[in-house]
């Protein structure tokens, strides 16, 4: 009889060193050991790196990029993908910029950009889940056609001369920047609603065997849908953030940016093959990727390595998930 | 009973010739001529200069990179793969050509520093091959894990896209090198019976890979892996080595590609076939090869070409910036993928 209180408490001391293993074991953590290690390291070679104002220049440089990796963390857990935020963010950002100019108030001049983006997020999310067009076809062509438009329609002019209450991303309430803010507020909310809501598993049983995930009644076309709806408004966040950080507006899609926030999901550790991760590592890996950045310039390396060690790093992480769902059997 | 069958099976015969025949009308090849067609007679009808004989090679010398790289990412796309790396491989390969050229020494052996004393710089017809080796190799190592790791094509490739143009970046330092000899500008600027080089270039190869592909038994067999890759690796074809084959392929065209382009703009950047991928893959879709794998072919793939150019070059020349003209790139890509998609499914196939 006394035996069973004991395994009682051997299998909750199992069950508390079965989750710490799990910790220790993922992604997530693996990337803060990195950027633990990263900043020590380069910090004892040059110790301007580890001043507070670089290590908060170092989480803000990417945090819009965070904010759009926290949706496309979502449209590569359901399986699919997106490369036109680049395209979609130079857009909004001119869009936003030029609702200011005409004299709307602030909060309309913000709010345009994430309701526009949602707009876009539907007509994706309806051609792929609807019309059945794979996602990279949709976004490979709806990238094209935006980034044509914007130089058609702007000409390549920047906008400038805004108001200063217009420009949220430069504004600190309680002395930390507001982009800073939203990429950890917005990653905790969405990283809480994924783990814990129904909707936030669905998305991951439709990643991870959309056969299944229908047979057990989940509407898939209507969670790939929303879930592209969803990536619209972090993408008009983002764009909102990216259009408000400077005082001048270029009529330029921002360079590479789906490719620096597809490889923040993927080092995040979502696997490109759908079904797993979380928003957590994605914006961690955002921030890693500038930390990174940030120190090539500090140990004087060129920064036009910077985007090799980028690939680098995909590839690596993307190899390390094949080889962990090998061993765990859970096949590709 | 005699006459009846023969009645009958002169029935299907003919039935069947004129199943063949609307088959043929109906298919994407003759539905995209027939748009090609109407295309060039609305535009030609816009502009006096659209349908000359020398605005027409320009456009051809224009679309030769584009037509090249298109061959390859047919088989590929017909396999049921992807290879979004060529435009940062063609970059790698730009960049390998002029920088080899323009900073390695052969006596002494090493990279030039400034002020340095060179007996012997390094030949630009070694430079040229080492590039398109470079090319290979990109592609080999596309294949290498797509075959042996099973890494998916569209990740591998994406992040080797990250990977190739960040060597690119790195070697060059945003250099750009000119100033090549005369000789080299001959095949990008060239002509050759009163054609420019590069189109003889694309024709060749073209009806080679056409050849290939519809005549050769690795050519089918690279329909079988789009169909079935399963059933074609249980039916005794090595699946994986015509997959690193046509990825090598891949890797080698745009590097061929790339030559073509620097003798072409006669300098090196390393941002260079930037957004080449989405012109290829839009040419290759709108030639009815289906996204999905398993159909396809060279003739649709070079009509993709031309009518992607032409629309291109009827729209600049009806005063759209020429930047913009992208955005016929993606329409037609979205538009071709959406009907193929309702064709299929109307004729039951999918």
């Amino acid at each position: 009889m006394t035996s069973m209180p004991a395994a009682a408490a051997r299998s909750t001391s199992n069950g508390v060193l079965m989750t710490l293993r799990k910790i220790v074991a993922s992604q997530e953590f693996a990337l803060f050991i990195s950027l633990i290690t990263l900043i020590v390291l380069v910090g004892s070679v040059n110790s301007n790196y580890v001043r507070p104002n670089n290590l908060l220049s170092v989480l803000q440089g990417n945090a819009f990029a965070a904010v759009a990796a926290i949706g496309m963390s979502m449209v590569i857990i359901s399986g699919n993908i997106d490369i036109s935020v680049g395209s979609v963010v130079g857009v909004l950002a001119v869009i936003c910029g030029n609702v200011s100019k005409a004299g709307a108030p602030d909060v309309l001049a913000w709010a345009v950009p994430i309701v526009l983006g949602a707009g876009v997020g539907a007509v994706i999310g309806f051609l792929v889940a609807y019309m059945r067009i794979p996602s990279i076809v949709v976004t490979l062509g709806l990238a094209s056609i935006l980034k044509g438009g914007l130089i058609l329609v702007t000409e390549g002019r920047e906008i400038s001369g805004f108001n200063e209450s217009f420009l949220i991303a430069q504004m600190r309430p309680l002395g930390i920047s507001v982009p800073i803010i939203a990429m950890i507020v917005l990653t905790i909310i969405v990283a809480f609603w994924m783990r814990y809501s129904t909707f936030g598993r669905s998305i991951y049983a439709v990643g991870g065997n959309p056969e299944a995930a229908r047979l057990s009644g989940i509407n898939d076309r209507r969670v790939i849908l929303i879930v592209f709806i969803l990536n619209g408004i972090f993408v008009g966040i983002a764009s909102l953030l990216f259009a408000t950080q400077l005082d001048i507006i270029r009529a330029t899609v921002p360079a590479n940016f789906e490719l620096l926030v597809i490889t923040s999901s993927v080092v995040g550790g979502v696997s490109i093959l759908g079904g797993v991760g979380t928003v957590i590592g994605s914006t961690l890996a955002a921030i890693l990727l500038n930390a990174i950045g940030s120190a090539l310039v500090f140990i004087n390396i060129s920064p036009y390595w910077l985007r090799a060690f980028q690939g680098l790093l995909i590839l690596v992480t993307v190899l390390i998930d094949l080889f962990r769902r090998r061993r765990q059997g859970i096949g590709v | 009973m005699q006459l009846d069958i023969q009645r009958e099976s002169g029935g299907i015969r003919e039935e069947s010739a004129r199943r063949r025949v609307r088959n043929a009308l109906l298919s994407q090849e003759a539905i995209l001529f027939a748009i090609l067609m109407i295309a060039v007679v609305v535009l030609a009808s816009r502009s006096p200069n659209f349908l000359t004989a020398s605005n027409l090679l320009t456009q051809g010398r224009l679309m030769a990179e584009v037509a090249l790289v298109a061959l390859p990412m047919t088989f590929i796309i017909i396999t049921g793969g992807i290879d979004l790396s060529v435009g940062a491989i063609f970059g790698l390969c730009a960049i390998l050509l002029g920088w080899t050229w323009d900073n390695i020494c052969l006596d002494p052996l090493a990279i030039k520093t400034r002020g340095m004393e060179c007996a012997a710089g390094f030949p630009l017809e070694l430079a040229i091959v080492a590039a398109l080796i470079a090319g290979v190799l990109c592609g080999l190592v596309n294949g290498w894990f797509i075959v042996r790791v099973k890494v998916p094509p569209l990740i591998m490739t994406l992040a080797t896209l990250a990977l190739f143009r960040g060597l690119a970046e790195g070697i060059s330092q945003a250099r750009s090198v000119r100033g090549y000899p005369d000789w080299f500008y001959q095949l990008g600027q060239g002509d050759l019976f009163g054609v420019p080089t590069q189109i003889w270039v694309v024709i060749v190869a073209a009806i080679v890979a056409g050849i290939v592909l519809s005549r050769t038994t690795f050519g089918r067999s690279l329909y079988a892996i789009g169909n079935n890759e399963t059933a074609t690796r249980f039916s005794g074809i090595a699946v994986g080595r015509q997959k690193m084959i046509i990825y090598a392929f891949s890797g080698a065209m745009a590097a061929l590609a790339a030559w073509i382009f620097v003798s072409r703009v006669s300098t090196t950047r390393s941002d260079m076939g930037t957004g080449l991928e989405l012109d290829v893959i839009a040419a290759v879709v709108l030639g009815g090869t289906s996204i999905f794998g398993g159909t396809g072919s060279i003739v649709g793939t070079m009509i993709g070409v031309v009518t992607i150019k032409l629309l291109q070059n009827g729209l600049s020349l009806a005063g759209v910036t020429g930047d913009a003209t992208i955005i016929i790139v993606g329409a037609v890509l979205i538009l071709a993928v959406l009907i193929n998609g309702i064709v299929q499914r109307r004729s039951g196939r999918s």
